[in-house]
């Protein structure tokens, strides 16, 4: 890496709310369980993703490996996902911190907090992301991966137009 | 030639949509490759810190003037900093509007997650039928 000037980081934070018609206990179940979480989680539209591995309670962890696509299962191209479990309430809470890996090169760290508040009729869930992003290796992984999502995005709208 | 069936597909919204993110991001390029250089995010990290002469950046800078402004002129193109001549001193900022863009690629990671919330509503949805 460069030397100690100039490196950057970049904070952020974000939160997703969405209502499901569903009660707590099964949209719990959707995340603790390893294969009801494989279809909604380790699933990339048409990336290929390989091994996950979930072992949910706190102290366990989870992982997976996604391919840009099916042709391409070069090295450098992985995006691997490694995450640690610190807090797990039943069909309340979740705390986890994961990373984000583009082939070796570490791209983020987040702290992330799932919460499940029962509704009229269903479930409010809450995940809020804490991340902090290595600016300095922007450059080419951005690039790449930029680059080739615009395409695929062209090509997906051409293609539905 | 089927011209009029490519002029009704680019004048199609979601086709438009589209080229529109292509176009930001080939300005997102240029802001990655401005600050892939050392010397650059120096720049930028003092500019973070309110504007300064060209002079006051070159001085911490263990290099030639021409070297600095060769620099700068790339952190100009790329949109990050502004500059503006006022006699002979020329003061250069940083352009908070594009600084944000690179936020984007937070704004990447979110709506990576909203799929799968999308794709978790589905499974909910497949389970309950069964």
């Amino acid at each position: 890496m460069t030397t100690g000037t100039g490196t950057f980081t970049q904070h952020a934070t974000f939160t997703i709310e969405r209502d499901y018609p569903a009660p707590p206990a099964r949209l719990f179940r959707a995340w603790a369980e390893p294969e009801a979480k494989a279809r909604w989680f380790a699933c990339h539209d048409d990336w290929r993703s390989e091994g996950h591995q979930l072992d949910f309670r706190a102290g366990g962890s989870e992982r997976l490996d996604t391919y840009p696509s099916a042709g391409d299962p070069s090295g450098d191209n992985v995006h691997a996902y490694r995450a640690h479990y610190y807090d797990v309430v039943p069909d309340e809470r979740i705390v986890y911190a994961y990373e984000m890996y583009l082939g070796d090169k570490r791209m983020s760290v987040s702290l992330a907090t799932v919460l499940f508040e029962p509704r009229a009729g269903g479930t409010r869930m809450t995940f809020t992301e804490q991340l902090v992003m290595f600016d300095d290796r922007w450059d080419a992984a951005g690039r790449e991966l930029g680059t080739r999502e615009g395409l695929e995005n062209l090509a997906r709208e051409l293609a539905r137009a | 030639m089927r011209a009029p069936e490519y002029v009704t597909l680019l004048s199609s919204v979601s086709a438009r949509v589209t080229l529109n993110q292509l176009l930001n991001q080939s300005a997102l390029d240029r802001v990655f490759q401005a600050l892939a250089d050392p010397t650059r995010r120096t720049i930028v990290e003092r500019l973070s810190r309110g504007p300064a002469s060209v002079s006051e950046l070159a001085a911490p800078l263990d290099m030639s003037l021409p070297a600095v402004l060769q620099h700068l002129q790339l952190l100009e193109a790329s949109g990050l900093v502004e500059s503006e001549k006022t006699g002979r001193v020329r003061t250069c900022s940083i352009n908070r509007k594009t600084l944000q863009a690179a936020e984007h690629w937070i704004a990447r990671r979110r709506a990576a997650w909203e799929r799968k919330f999308d794709r978790l509503g589905a499974y909910l949805a497949e389970e309950e039928k069964k």
